[in-house]
């Protein structure tokens, strides 16, 4: 894919928090360490491409999101933007543009939406706070147009609602109308429908879906839920412990996984029907070591059953296992 | 009437039982006549979304209903003995002694300033009579049949991470040697990994304990995996009850077909979204005949002015006009 095609680019993304360490560390000297939670991330997404980002709790697949969106500050690397870069820019005004094209959809809509706002206040606010409209009639249109867009109709029947009034699947769909208002070229929507029953779930999805195909919108959709990203997403990203150990196709990574991180990521995840070839490798022990004690050489190697001595010395660089699929593992071919 | 769905004799049995909660002067039911036998060892699921009472129904089976809850009909007998499941202080000597149950929120549920060792002695002590060298050693067989260091045993719940917490839980709900466990959403907060690590141990306790297990959740694939036998709930009725092979395989009640029609499936090989239209019932003001009915792409005018009986098809159990024809139907050509 060239490099024109790719609407953002994240180069050697790091983000680390620093530890305060105590007044008896300082006066001592002792370094103050660091929260690696994302060490060193390469990831493209394309114009119209669907992403998924996925991992566990603490892997910082939230962070990578937070970053793209600019609500949080990277601490290394680079942030591209249609070629240019953004890592540096602040500040309400000159993001200003920025905000307008790339827009997050948040897990939790009882929390994202302020429950003394209307749904028509909550949706028009990025358009008055972008300044995307000149009057009123051009601001009930366009959120007018964006309710509709997220499967809220007829729109002018939530115009008057406050969140309360709504169901979770409703509530979820004011979100990404909130998001949607400023006809965004990117989304990174982290966990969209977690929160949500089943049953609605299919629904949101189907709506973003749909964004895609009529707007040509891209969407980073942040899971930790692998047979989703293999629905909704064109290509997977495997994150663990701040860095990404495998990326391909929806299909290569589902059904061709190379990490024994996204195999065991695989045959952990329950599912309806037998499962062909499940336990090719033994259930992985333990838990996700703390992102402030990153393991030496391949951070996976700990709990990984392959595991042999250039793991534990090296850490590997993401290796060419295919077409577009890239495993950062030693035993990669 | 009352029937488990591969014979044998049932440890319990809920029958006709329906609940409701009081608000704000209003009534609403939240389960209705719900009725189903479980065996000694068995696992069985209890699947829904939210508000479909699935909660509820563990709940008032461990007698644990909350205040402003009503039990209007149907009892719960356990080893052929009614149990008082409205009655707080008659029902503690069943409670974690007969059933436990493994709540959702472990750090929630575990008390933040005692050791987890002492947490899980307690009940020995109050139920069992131990002395609290006794307690502890028991406490310390425990932790290690779940998996945890006993070394760990001195931490408190904050040191802990979500998986051992849970552990804690589990081993928490063995203490007293009950016969049924209650999982209410035991692995939902966990991640993948840890919850298959959850579901394994739970599958492991089973068949050493011969513990039969009620496994609350909204994910009919964690069911798949662990349980033998599943049953649907919505809006507060089972709409469906049978072994997992058969519902997977076919599912009878259009509700069972599109919730399993909407978990992403790569193994199908099927990328296809399919959404179950409309919203979830709204429990105070509940669509009259069968509560599916608005949403239900096979309705038929019955469905919107009678509710459909659970009623036995094949080895298992549905509640739905459509298969209530067919029977019929069968019926008259014999």
């Amino acid at each position: 894919m060239p490099d024109t095609a790719d609407i953002l680019r994240l180069e050697s993304l790091q983000v680390h928090f620093p530890i305060q360490g105590g007044l008896f560390d300082r006066v001592l000297g002792r370094p103050a360490g660091a929260v690696r939670a994302v060490d060193g991330i390469d990831l493209n997404i394309g114009r119209g491409e669907i992403v998924a980002l996925v991992g566990e709790s603490g892997s910082g697949k939230t962070t990578v999101g937070r970053v793209i969106t600019k609500l949080a500050q990277p601490t290394g690397g680079k942030l591209l933007f249609e070629g240019r870069d953004m890592t540096a820019e602040r500040g309400s005004s000159a993001l200003r543009p920025y905000r307008h094209r790339v827009q997050m959809i948040f897990q939790d809509a009882y929390q994202a939406l302020n429950p003394r706002h209307t749904v028509f206040d909550i949706v028009a606010e990025p358009l008055r706070s972008l300044r995307l409209v000149k009057n009123n009639a051009q601001l009930t249109e366009r959120v007018s147009e964006a309710l509709a867009a997220a499967g809220l109709n007829p729109p002018d029947d939530f115009f008057a609602r406050f969140p309360h009034e709504l169901s979770g699947g409703q509530r979820q769909r004011v979100v990404i109308a909130g998001a949607l208002a400023v006809r965004p070229e990117l989304i990174v929507a982290d966990e969209p429908v977690s929160m949500l029953d089943v049953s609605i779930r299919a629904q949101i999805l189907q709506v973003l879906v749909d964004l895609r195909a009529k707007h040509s919108m891209a969407l980073l959709f942040i899971t930790h839920d692998l047979p989703l990203a293999w629905l909704i997403a064109d290509r997977i990203a495997v994150l663990y412990l701040g860095k990404l150990v495998e990326i391909g196709t929806a299909d290569e990574i589902t059904f061709n996984p190379c990490h024994p991180y996204t195999v065991a990521l695989r045959n952990a995840t329950p599912q309806v029907g037998a499962n062909a070839g499940r336990a090719e490798l033994p259930a992985l022990q333990g838990e996700v070591p703390s992102a402030a004690r990153v393991p030496k050489g391949c951070r996976f190697h700990p709990r990984c059953p392959l595991a042999f001595d250039r793991c534990r010395q090296e850490e590997p660089p993401a290796i060419e296992v295919g077409p577009q699929h890239l495993s950062a593992c030693w035993l990669a071919k | 009437m009352i029937h488990s769905s591969q014979g044998g004799t049932s440890l319990l049995e809920v029958d006709g039982l329906s609940v409701d909660y009081g608000l704000k002067g209003v009534s609403s039911r939240a389960i209705d006549s719900v009725s189903f036998a479980l065996r000694a060892g068995e696992a069985v699921g209890l699947v829904g979304e939210s508000g479909s009472g699935k909660t509820t129904t563990a709940m008032a089976i461990a007698g644990l209903l909350s205040p402003n809850a009503r039990v209007s009909g149907g009892q719960v007998r356990y080893r052929g003995n009614r149990l008082p499941i409205d009655d707080d202080a008659a029902m503690r000597p069943h409670r974690w002694s007969e059933t436990s149950v493994v709540f959702q929120g472990a750090m929630n549920a575990l008390n933040p300033v005692h050791r987890i060792i002492k947490q899980i002695a307690e009940p020995c002590m109050l139920k069992l009579g131990m002395s609290r060298g006794e307690a502890t050693a028991r406490a310390r067989e425990l932790l290690e049949f779940v998996g945890i260091p006993t070394d760990r045993g001195s931490a408190y719940p904050h040191e802990l991470s979500g998986g051992m917490r849970q552990r804690v839980m589990i081993a928490m709900a063995l203490a007293c040697r009950p016969s049924i466990i209650i999982g209410d959403e035991p692995t939902t907060a966990l991640d993948v990994i840890t919850q298959a690590q959850i579901l394994k141990l739970l599958g492991e306790l089973r068949s050493q304990l011969n513990l039969a297990l009620i496994l609350i959740t909204h994910d009919l694939s964690v069911v798949a995996e662990s349980c033998d036998r599943v049953m649907i709930m919505y809006a507060g009725r089972i709409v469906e009850d049978g072994s997992v092979a058969e519902i997977f395989a076919q599912p009878k009640h259009p509700y069972t077909r599109l919730l399993i029609e909407s978990i992403p499936n790569p193994a199908s090989g099927k990328k296809m979204i399919r959404p179950i239209p409309g919203d979830p019932p709204n429990l105070v003001n509940r669509p009259l005949g069968c509560a599916f009915h608005p949403r239900c792409p096979s309705a038929m005018a019955v469905c919107a002015t009678e509710v459909p009986s659970l009623d036995k098809l094949g080895r298992g159990r549905v509640a739905c006009h459509l298969h209530r024809s067919s029977q019929d139907k069968v019926a008259v050509h014999a």
